[in-house]
């Protein structure tokens, strides 16, 4: 068993595992801060009056939305930088790392979008009709009555969008982010199969200390300020 | 554009508003559509040379039809074995027995949590050596890491469905006599299956989507399919355009089913239809009741 745990341990070393989940962190952080500015502009868009910018939002969430995530990211590195020559760094790391952000940053901007508008239609229409009565107009009523209650519903969609995305983030692998967690994990268990409950217990553990505080977070968070109806 | 929380009906000035916004929208909309043509042509990604290998039917023959069969075939063992896990957990977590009830919670939890690739790419190096003979390792590390994951999703599903229920459904089932598990069994998760149906269709979604992870670890799916052919005729752009559309409008088509079930069902059940998300989460959102 000792030497199980010690074997364990220089294989944790030798292929730098704690970098790989680093790696995937990276990747969800730039990932969730573009799919958020993304997905808000979208959800924007098919709350909007104007028919035309309802259809382009619209239109996107359901091509993306339907579209593996792997085709996705394969088509980053083969369509955009193979075919289409697009460069987005000097160095083959960085240049696969930021094609794999944008992959995964367009791909879960649908998701924040649906994520906003769910939030928008927890809030009931009395609402608003309430808010005209009493004399404030668009953007007060907004501001001070609308937005508030849409953003509190859209806490526990928006957490699990983010469990998604760190989740999701392992399939860089497919575009050729030979450094994060799955292609560590395949490799390592490629050539040191009798490691290979120990190798999947210490990725799967990875990912359940950093994926529950999250739930945990966004649960306690959208109960605390759930509009009680 | 029906009632709605953010905006009043249109006075005549709001109107003219909209219209411009309209058609700017629409000018906006055609001119980057436009402008991604002109960028494609450019680079040469519009000749027939390159889109043409795709509609042939030496393509569809060999390569992606025979890679969509497995795709279906995988997603359909897939669905099959997450609905009978799903409903055996789901209804484990909600066991009189507190031992039964944690397991199944702890068990439950742990898979959904845990990557679906990371699964596979698991499942995929423990066939190899538990079955050395087996020649479809790939097909089987797919199937189970596909299963375990969206099983565990389908329990929340059952276990948020059976809670969804209003309280005086399982009452009255104990008031005439019932104990705990035949009103759990003969009243509440027939209704919360019904109301649950949408979202397992929805669920369909996320089990076509994450098949092609398939890919990752060799299986012979629609992805890869499409990898040899493009690697053969030099255009990845065209290929993966041609696969993610037989994606886009196999889920599309799901999505509606799922859509049209829920809106059918919603007479059959005490609870609300629930419609998945997509993506795989766990928490389904309730469908038309609370817009």
């Amino acid at each position: 068993m000792n030497d199980y745990l010690s074997g364990l341990g220089s294989l944790v070393e030798r292929y730098d595992v704690l970098g790989a989940f680093w790696t995937n962190i990276q990747l969800t952080f730039w990932g969730a801060l573009i799919a958020l500015v993304l997905g808000t502009v979208l959800a924007l868009m098919r709350i909007s009056p104007i028919a035309s910018l309802r259809w382009v939002g619209a239109t996107y969430v359901n091509i993306l939305r339907n579209t593996p995530l792997t085709i996705i990211m394969t088509f980053m590195v083969m369509g955009v930088w193979t075919a289409l020559q697009l460069q987005l760094a000097d160095t083959f790391e960085s240049n696969f790392f930021r094609l794999a952000v944008v992959g995964l940053a367009v791909y879960h901007a649908a998701f924040v979008c649906e994520s906003i508008r769910s939030g928008v239609n927890t809030v009931p229409l009395g609402q608003a009709e309430a808010a005209r009565a009493i004399g404030l107009s668009f953007l007060p009523a907004a501001r001070l009555i609308i937005l508030p209650q849409a953003f509190r519903g859209a806490i526990a969609p928006l957490g699990n969008t983010l469990i998604a995305l760190l989740k999701n983030s392992t399939v860089a692998a497919a575009a050729s982010v030979s450094w994060e967690t799955a292609s560590t994990m395949k490799t390592m268990i490629e050539f040191n199969p009798n490691y290979l409950w120990g190798i999947f217990a210490m990725f799967a553990l990875g990912y359940v200390i950093l994926v529950i505080p999250i739930g945990v977070l966004t649960t306690w968070l959208s109960q605390r300020l759930a509009v009680q109806r | 554009m029906s009632a709605s929380v953010l905006f009043d009906a249109p006075g005549p000035r709001a109107r003219a508003w909209t219209f411009a916004g309209n058609v700017l929208g629409a000018v906006v909309a055609i001119g980057v559509a436009v402008w991604v043509l002109i960028q494609l042509n450019a680079k040469g990604q519009l000749s027939w040379d390159l889109w043409g290998p795709v509609f042939s039917t030496r393509t569809w023959q060999y390569y992606l039809l025979p890679g969509l069969v497995n795709t279906l075939r995988a997603a359909a063992f897939a669905i099959v074995g997450s609905l009978v896990f799903g409903l055996l957990f789901g209804m484990g977590r909600l066991s009189q027995l507190a031992p039964v009830r944690w397991v199944c919670g702890v068990f439950v939890e742990f898979l959904r949590a845990v990557p679906v690739l990371l699964m596979m790419v698991f499942f995929y190096g423990l066939f190899g050596v538990l079955l050395p003979g087996v020649s479809d390792k790939a097909f089987l590390a797919v199937v189970v890491a596909l299963i375990l994951y969206n099983g565990s999703v389908i329990a929340e599903l059952v276990r948020s469905g059976v809670g969804n229920l209003p309280r005086g459904q399982r009452e009255a089932g104990l008031v005439v006599g019932l104990t705990e598990g035949q009103a759990l069994r003969s009243i509440q998760l027939p209704q919360a299956l019904v109301a649950m149906l949408p979202a397992m269709v929805s669920q369909i979604v996320v089990v076509l989507k994450d098949s092609a992870l398939g890919q990752i670890i060799g299986y012979q799916e629609l992805l890869r399919a499409g990898q040899i052919v493009y690697s053969g005729d030099g255009n990845p752009l065209q290929v993966l355009t041609a696969v993610a559309v037989v994606f886009i409008l196999l889920n599309v088509l799901l999505t509606v089913v799922a859509h049209r079930l829920s809106k059918l069902l919603s007479s059959r059940t005490a609870a609300a239809p629930l419609e998945g998300t997509g993506i795989g989460n766990p928490t389904a959102v309730a469908g038309g009741s609370r817009v």
